[in-house]
């Protein structure tokens, strides 16, 4: 079983992600939950989402707490709220923001994880681009797949097209490619160096 | 011989039994096949005006309704005095549900109709003015605000009669009740702004809206008819005399109530859509204490000293409303 | 046909499935989306004929269904905490009546404090009321549920409601398998009433009834319920027959062969439960769970002979008795009768706390070590109420409890006391 965790705020649509996320693992003929945290959701205030994708039928119906990934749509919150909290060892990391983790002080915490599966990403220049909006979610969401292989692109992508009207899920497909481009990009680098 | 003059008086048309009345303009009382839809043997209390009332209103409504008639019923006298274990009084399908959800109940009578496609099948919620005006104001409200098919009927006996004379909204100024006693320097019920149930509906513009009393049965009779004609949320509030809770012989249950419109101090109109469309005018003006002073719950106006400043004041209110609806 | 939905709007095809002729709603977090869901598929004749009726309380919404089903309409609404109180009076008149009326309870706490998250004690509040209560695990079991309620509310003319975790099974996405038309179609015929409104053949229901016959009434209630310990089970294997899957009958047992410890369980929490049970038998520990289906009527010989085998039982329950601990474990401690095995009662989850498999773990290890009490409160975290009691002890207007105790743990912004 495979827990994402998701963080944003209030009206970056943290709870669509998840469920999307969901959507796109049932489309590939397997079991997903996803649920929100269930707080006092007002535009702007800490939200989180979770989504677990299992090849069986999932059970378990407490939050993720040791996510295997966790994806931050909102880089203000890295040091207000504790979004790594539970991370596990070889866990990955999808942040949107356009500087890399030392630039965010994340340097140091980073040494106690895989580095080359912490990534950022500029989803929302990406967004603001594309879909003319900065609701990065569904974006980000062709990032993670491209950095887990949890699910393929290709999966994220319909899943946008089935959830979303279709100008909208056109464009929010591109900027997930664009997403999955950028990490595969940082992915081949890194492997090379 | 002397002569003598004699006169003959024409009988008003709309006496019972007149045989050169049309038949059609005949009481529904008047008609042995009449449905009798509370029948005899039930429990009120002698010269019950809301038995009165309750009669001449269903009877009439199902006349219109060529007897396609179902009727929710509040907790109140009605309800208890036309059931007494194990008989029942009611010859039409009859549900007693609590007290504050008879229009509610209606609704969802009328909307399963509906769903099954009985449009010929009509609706009647029914109570008494605690459980309409009061602990049932909001389901009444919500019945009105969604123009539910359904008559509703409020007979107003003006308090909590059945659980032992209590106040109500309903309850005028003045009169005694076992909660606003005839006891200290403003013995019985405040002087408040009262609740006119009529206009509250009117000011949901509901199709048709109606007041009447058990002195005129007639009127209640076409009035009845009138709202089955028309479709959707309909209001009757209709005055009935309690003879136990107002202290009047119970003889004189008409006359009270024809004294409680003469004197202007319950209105008798219609409306339509939230405006006025008739006013039963007031045939002899009378003054409020040719009123008051049949009734015990008033006594204390009368005895050991006349209240002048509150029967002035009762007055006062009985001149604003036929200044306000016209009734002269 | 295999759909990933929110469990909510799975509710909404579900209830539609069955030809529910009246609905009247009135919203309540967190089972709107249920009723959103059927509103709209009434409004595009997707549901049809049905009439959706918004209704001004949830006592009215109780109100109207009273009507309509007396009337011989297959009747449907939903609600939770706050508004299934509000509407008790007519819940209690439901049931008296005997009219086969379906609801959903997506579980939620009860104010105050106010809170919208899951919990059981607004079902639980209601056990006495006469209503049938079962309680589902999974939304595919809601699903299912919520197309047997209807068949065993009609067959016996007792009003049942099937309660959901709210939040945790209503706001859940998950893949569940949506029957077809015509599977359900097979399993529930229209509503055939036993009592109706009908001017053609007229009755008087809801009259008095003195101290006569009023045992027997409600004497006739106790022995329905009674009768739903068989149709239950029944009624199971038919739908299991037409749906091709199992549904389970009063109580589901998992892993109870050789259990040493019990744990026994309404609702969502089982499959935390179940993947907990799963690693401690990993390391030979012999625990299994109890999930209890039918909470009303309460399978007493069903309990009985599950727990036969025991040497501990450890009672979750999102519920409190205000005064004296658990509600559930009342009912086990009849099923066990004189029977010595010790019952733990264990107060989780309420108000919306998540009960997690780390915190199930030390339970269950605390209770093989014989360290669990006869009452614990999962989780508690004694020190704040601690705090609040010595502030009670301190001062006489020492404030709201809920506002004191918000401050302490931060969530709310500190200011000059």
């Amino acid at each position: 079983m495979f827990g994402v965790r998701i963080h944003g705020r209030g009206g970056q649509g943290v709870v669509t992600a998840a469920e999307l996320l969901s959507l796109a693992a049932f489309e590939e003929g397997r079991h997903a939950q996803a649920f929100p945290s269930f707080g006092s959701e007002r535009t702007g205030a800490p939200v989180v989402s979770f989504c677990r994708i299992a090849e069986r039928e999932i059970r378990t119906r407490e939050p993720v707490s040791q996510p295997d990934a966790l994806v931050v749509q909102d880089p203000t919150l890295l040091h207000q709220v504790d979004v790594f909290g539970g991370l596990r060892p070889d866990g990955y990391v999808l942040i949107n923001s356009t500087h890399g983790f030392d630039e965010l002080g994340l340097g140091e915490w980073t040494r106690n994880f895989r580095h080359e599966r912490l990534l950022t990403v500029p989803a929302s220049d990406i967004c603001r681009r594309h879909i003319g909006q900065m609701r990065p979610n569904a974006a980000m969401l062709g990032g993670l797949a491209r950095l887990t292989g949890i699910v393929t692109l290709e999966s994220v992508c319909s899943a946008i097209a089935e959830r979303f009207p279709a100008g909208l899920a056109e464009r929010n497909i591109a900027a997930a490619r664009e997403c999955a481009e950028r990490v595969a990009a940082q992915l081949g680098a890194s492997v090379g160096a | 011989m002397a002569e003598r003059a004699i006169k003959f008086y024409q009988v008003g048309s709309h006496a019972v039994g007149n045989r050169l009345l049309d038949p059609a303009l005949a009481t529904v009382q008047s008609d042995a096949e009449r449905s009798n839809t509370i029948t005899k043997g039930h429990r009120a209390c002698q010269g019950c005006g809301e038995a009165l009332g309750a009669r001449y209103a269903l009877d009439a409504a199902m006349r219109a309704t060529d007897g396609q008639l179902i009727a929710a019923n509040a907790t109140g006298c009605l309800e208890v005095f036309s059931t007494p274990y194990p008989e029942s009084s009611w010859r039409l399908p009859w549900i007693h549900s609590l007290f504050a959800n008879a229009p509610s109940v209606a609704t969802g009578i009328a909307a399963a109709l509906r769903v099954k496609g009985h449009d010929e099948v009509r609706v009647v919620g029914q109570g008494g003015d605690g459980g309409t005006a009061d602990i049932g104001m909001a389901c009444l409200s919500g019945m009105f605000e969604r123009n539910d098919d359904v008559l509703y009927i409020c007979y107003d006996n003006e308090a909590y009669m059945n659980t032992g004379v209590q106040r109500s909204g309903c309850t005028p100024p003045a009169a005694r009740t076992m909660t606003t006693q005839a006891v200290g320097s403003e013995p019985g019920n405040v002087f408040g702004q009262g609740k006119n149930m009529a206009l509250i509906a009117m000011a949901h513009e509901i199709p048709y809206v109606a007041t009447a009393t058990v002195a005129e049965l007639r009127d209640i009779e076409a009035k009845v008819e009138h709202a089955m004609s028309l479709r959707g949320a309909r209001y009757l509030h209709i005055l009935v005399t309690c003879p136990l809770g107002w202290s009047c012989g119970s003889a004189e249950t008409i006359r009270v109530a024809r004294l409680a419109k003469e004197t202007g101090l319950f209105p008798v109109f219609e409306a339509e859509r939230g405006v006025v469309s008739a006013v039963s005018k007031i045939r002899r003006r009378t003054p409020v204490e040719e009123y008051l002073k049949l009734q015990g719950r008033y006594a204390h106006l009368f005895k050991p000293t006349r209240r002048e400043d509150v029967l002035a004041h009762v007055q006062a209110i009985a001149d604003r409303n036929i200044e306000r609806f016209g009734l002269v | 046909m295999l759909e990933q939905l929110e469990g909510s709007v799975a509710v909404a095809h579900a209830v539609a499935l069955c030809r529910p002729e009246v609905i009247p709603a009135y919203p309540i977090s967190p089972q709107t989306h249920i009723v959103e869901g059927l509103s709209a598929m009434v409004k595009t004749g997707e549901l049809a004929p049905c009439e959706f009726i918004n209704v001004e309380s949830e006592y009215a919404a109780m109100s109207v269904a009273i009507g309509a089903s007396a009337t011989g309409a297959r009747t449907y609404t939903a609600t939770a905490s706050q508004g299934l109180l509000y509407m008790v009076e007519a819940l209690y008149n439901a049931s008296g009546l005997g009219l086969p009326i379906v609801m959903t309870i997506a579980n939620r706490a009860i104010g105050a404090p106010i809170n919208i998250w899951n919990d059981h004690s607004d079902s639980m509040s209601q056990r006495d009321s006469g209503w049938i209560q079962l309680y589902v695990e999974s939304n595919q079991e809601a699903i299912d549920t919520h197309i047997l309620a209807f068949r065993l509310a009609e067959e016996l003319s007792l009003p049942v409601m099937v309660c959901m975790d709210g939040f945790i099974l209503t706001h859940a996405y998950e893949r569940v398998d949506v029957p077809s038309q015509e599977q359900v179609d097979r399993f529930l015929s229209p509503y055939e009433p036993r009592q109706v409104l009908d001017p053609s053949e007229p009755v008087t229901i809801g009259a008095m009834v003195g101290p006569e016959a009023f045992t027997e009434v409600k004497y006739l209630a106790h022995v329905k319920q009674a009768q739903a310990l068989d149709l239950i089970p029944e009624l199971a294997r038919e739908l299991d027959g037409v749906l091709g899957r199992e549904q389970g009958g009063l109580v589901r047992g998992y892993r109870l062969q050789d259990a040493e410890t019990v744990i026994v369980a309404l609702g969502s929490v089982l499959g935390t439960i179940e993947d907990a049970i799963d690693q401690q038998r990993e390391q030979g520990v012999k625990v299994g769970a109890l999930g209890i289906k039918a909470f009303r009527p309460f399978p007493l010989q069903e309990v009985r002979d599950a727990l036969a085998g025991a040497a501990r039982v450890v009672v979750i329950e999102k519920a409190l008795a205000v005064g004296i601990g658990g509600i559930v474990s009342q009912d086990i401690h009849i099923a066990l009768g004189s029977s010595a095995t010790p019952v733990h009662t264990v107060i989780a989850g309420l108000g919306g706390r998540p009960i997690t498999s780390a915190s199930l773990t030390r339970l269950i290890e605390g209770a093989l070590a014989g360290e669990l009490a006869e009452l614990t409160f999962l989780d508690l975290n004694a020190e704040l109420v601690e705090r609040e009691l010595q502030r009670t002890r301190e001062k006489r207007r020492s404030g709201p409890h809920a506002e004191n105790m918000l401050r302490d743990i931060g969530v709310v912004a500190a200011g000059p006391v």
